[in-house]
């Protein structure tokens, strides 16, 4: 049981990371600590996809070597990283780079509004609100 | 030039959302023309890639030559080009009616919006064309991310419902990105096409159960598929109506449209039929959504609000279509598409045209609008009709497709949920459409602020054209469906049925 954990242990590590930010979306009552989960959501994705392309041992970036146009160095799989992944990675980061943008502009449209950045507060204010017809 | 078509049609609104931004600041005024220019030169490009796939079969573009599976592949078949076709046509009649309609609801801020709506119709163009799924991945972000800006503008409560919409966006993207990784750590390819060659050696793996689930769980997000739905009513109710207008109608669709892509082209429906038995539990939460969404709908007393109940409700039979997998399912599923967005298109700018003229969408407020505004009321009568599903609008004929893939699916009770679902249709459609016809407005109401008072009239000419448009789509394509079933959807039946 504990090799398996321990031989798998980017798996592990993605999983619960990703728990605890669905956590923090699901049950935390502050705006910003659920955007705060969001982002351990995103990380913990992007943590798996780097973990995949990596291996242990003496392995290179894989360049291939060419002389007058030809390839002078077979290329062995087991040689190289994987990059793919990773390149895959800087694209998902600016994703969520701009998730997270957006979403603390909006929760300074919230601010504004409410005066708080508690949803529960901010349900009973709307429903006060509804109540007045304001 | 024609064959460039593919990568420009994705490239051009792209760089004009970017140039919108210099333009606005010189003259804010230059924005509007510009954003319609840009969506007529979409429109048009659809229109050339669907007849080069008529005509010469599935288009494969290579985006700057690598060869597939390594590079990113474009491969465009009648779906795609169908899909194309529905959001630029689509997006360009929102953009006519953004010019009015901005200027009412989010004045001084036209640049931005205008160039965040170029982005959403970059990102939804970007969906359906790629055949890459990490790059669907990055195009579903940047939809949602300009429709996150877009839905904010919008006043009221409008921020909490689009950081709500953000939480909930970014789970499914995420789980479908999770999906997308799984395949690719079991097969090492990204490409659809490759991947359905490689996969059914793997069907039994835990790996790929898994990421097949992940990837429909996070698309049905996308979707707002029945026990998913919570985001989308307030955030679309929030919006500016040329946003509602367009988003509405096109969201949920192009994700029901990543739906039949996940479950007959990138993995095989024995799949999901056999061995993961998946499309079993869709039909049911279709099923329900299907009331349950007409239900809320019912319960509402706001005519946008109603609206955005009644697109869950749509959901269920797109996904009720895909999930019986048999021929007039899938094609049934395909025509619901088209007809959803002609009709909510059709529907909701003209409940924009609406609160333009009255100032408020409540039911009870909207009296003798028959006489007030007869045409929009027109428009808005023929795509109530084909909600409801009467002839000759393409409702009808969807509807017609979905109850013979109950039949021959032989499941009796999802033919009386179908029909139920009608009858709940016609509840709360008429009862607007009573309220318009026979009743006086009333007296004591009071506009609210950004609405000043004028007489109720027809509404402006750049907000009716629109309308006026869907509508004749609705019953132009009611009319056609017979040649859009042979010429569009025939060639792409999957093969096994």
């Amino acid at each position: 049981m504990l090799e398996f954990v321990i031989s798998k242990y980017n798996f592990w590590v993605y999983v619960i990371l990703m728990m605890i930010g669905l956590y923090a979306m699901l049950a935390k009552r502050n705006l910003v600590k659920k955007l705060i989960g969001m982002n351990i959501f995103q990380t913990a994705i992007i943590l798996f996809y780097v973990s995949i392309g990596v291996k242990k041992g003496p392995v290179q970036v894989p360049i291939i070597l060419t002389e007058h146009g030809h390839v002078v160095q077979a290329i062995r799989a087991t040689d190289y990283l994987n990059p793919l992944p990773h390149v895959l990675m800087l694209t998902a980061i600016v994703v969520s780079i701009a998730t997270t943008g957006v979403a603390l502009a909006v929760l300074i449209l919230i601010y504004r509004r409410y005066q708080t950045l508690n949803e529960d507060e901010i349900l009973a204010l709307r429903q006060q609100r509804r109540e007045t017809g304001a | 030039m024609v064959q460039q078509f593919p990568a420009l049609i994705v490239v051009i609104p792209l760089m004009a959302a970017l140039f919108m931004v210099p333009l606005g600041y010189f003259n804010r005024r230059l924005c509007h023309p510009w954003l319609v220019l840009i969506l007529a030169a979409t429109s048009t490009m659809a229109v050339g890639i669907m007849g080069q796939v008529i005509l010469h079969g599935p288009i494969s573009y290579r985006m700057g030559g690598w060869q597939p599976p390594w590079g990113i592949e474009y491969h465009i078949d009648q779906l795609n080009a169908l899909m194309l076709i529905l959001i630029s046509g689509s997006g360009l009649l929102g953009a006519v009616y953004s010019g009015p309609s901005f200027a009412r609801e989010i004045d001084g801020r036209q640049t931005m919006a205008s160039s965040l709506y170029l982005m959403m119709i970059t990102g939804l163009s970007g969906i359906v064309i790629t055949g890459d799924l990490f790059n669907v991945f990055v195009f579903l972000e940047i939809a949602s991310l300009s429709v996150y800006g877009l839905i904010a503008c919008g006043g009221g409560d409008a921020p909490l419902a689009t950081f709500r919409y953000i939480i909930m966006g970014t789970i499914g993207a995420s789980c479908y990105l999770l999906g997308v990784g799984y395949l690719y750590i079991s097969t090492g390819s990204l490409n659809l096409m490759d991947l359905n060659r490689l996969l059914p050696e793997l069907y039994h793996t835990r790996v790929v159960l898994t990421a097949g689930a992940l990837m429909l769980v996070g698309i049905s997000l996308k979707m707002a598929l029945f026990p998913l739905h919570a985001w989308l009513p307030e955030a679309y109710y929030e919006a500016p109506s040329a946003v509602s207008g367009v988003a509405a109608p096109l969201y949920t669709k192009v994700a029901g449209y990543l739906v039949i892509r996940i479950v007959y082209n990138l993995f095989d429906f024995h799949f999901f039929t056999r061995i993961f038995p998946i499309l079993e539990i869709l039909s049911w939460l279709a099923i329900i959504a299907l009331l349950v969404g007409s239900l809320y709908a019912i319960a509402q007393t706001d005519l946008k609000k109603m609206l955005c109940y009644s697109v869950i409700a749509q959901v269920g039979y797109i996904v009720l279509g895909i999930a019986l997998a048999n021929r007039a399912g899938f094609s049934g599923a395909i025509l619901t598409i088209i007809n959803e967005v002609c009709t909510k298109s059709c529907i909701f700018l003209a409940t924009g045209a609406i609160i333009y003229r009255v100032g408020d969408s409540r039911i009870v407020n909207l009296g003798s609008l028959f006489r007030r505004m007869p045409i929009t009321m027109l428009a808005f009568t023929v795509g109530v009709f084909s909600m409801i599903g009467i002839p000759p609008t393409l409702g009808f004929f969807s509807k017609l497709y979905l109850i013979f893939a109950c039949l021959e699916a032989g499941r009796w009770s999802f033919i009386a949920a179908l029909l139920l679902s009608t009858i709940l249709n016609v509840v709360y459609f008429f009862r607007v459409i009573r309220v318009a016809c026979f009743e006086d407005p009333r007296p004591d109401y009071q506009r609210t602020e950004p609405y000043p008072e004028v007489a109720v009239e027809e509404a402006p000419l750049l907000m009716l054209l629109p309308v006026v448009a869907a509508a004749g789509a609705i019953i132009l394509t009611g009319l056609g469906s017979h040649w859009i079933f042979l010429n569009l959807i025939r060639p792409i039946i999957p093969a096994g049925f």
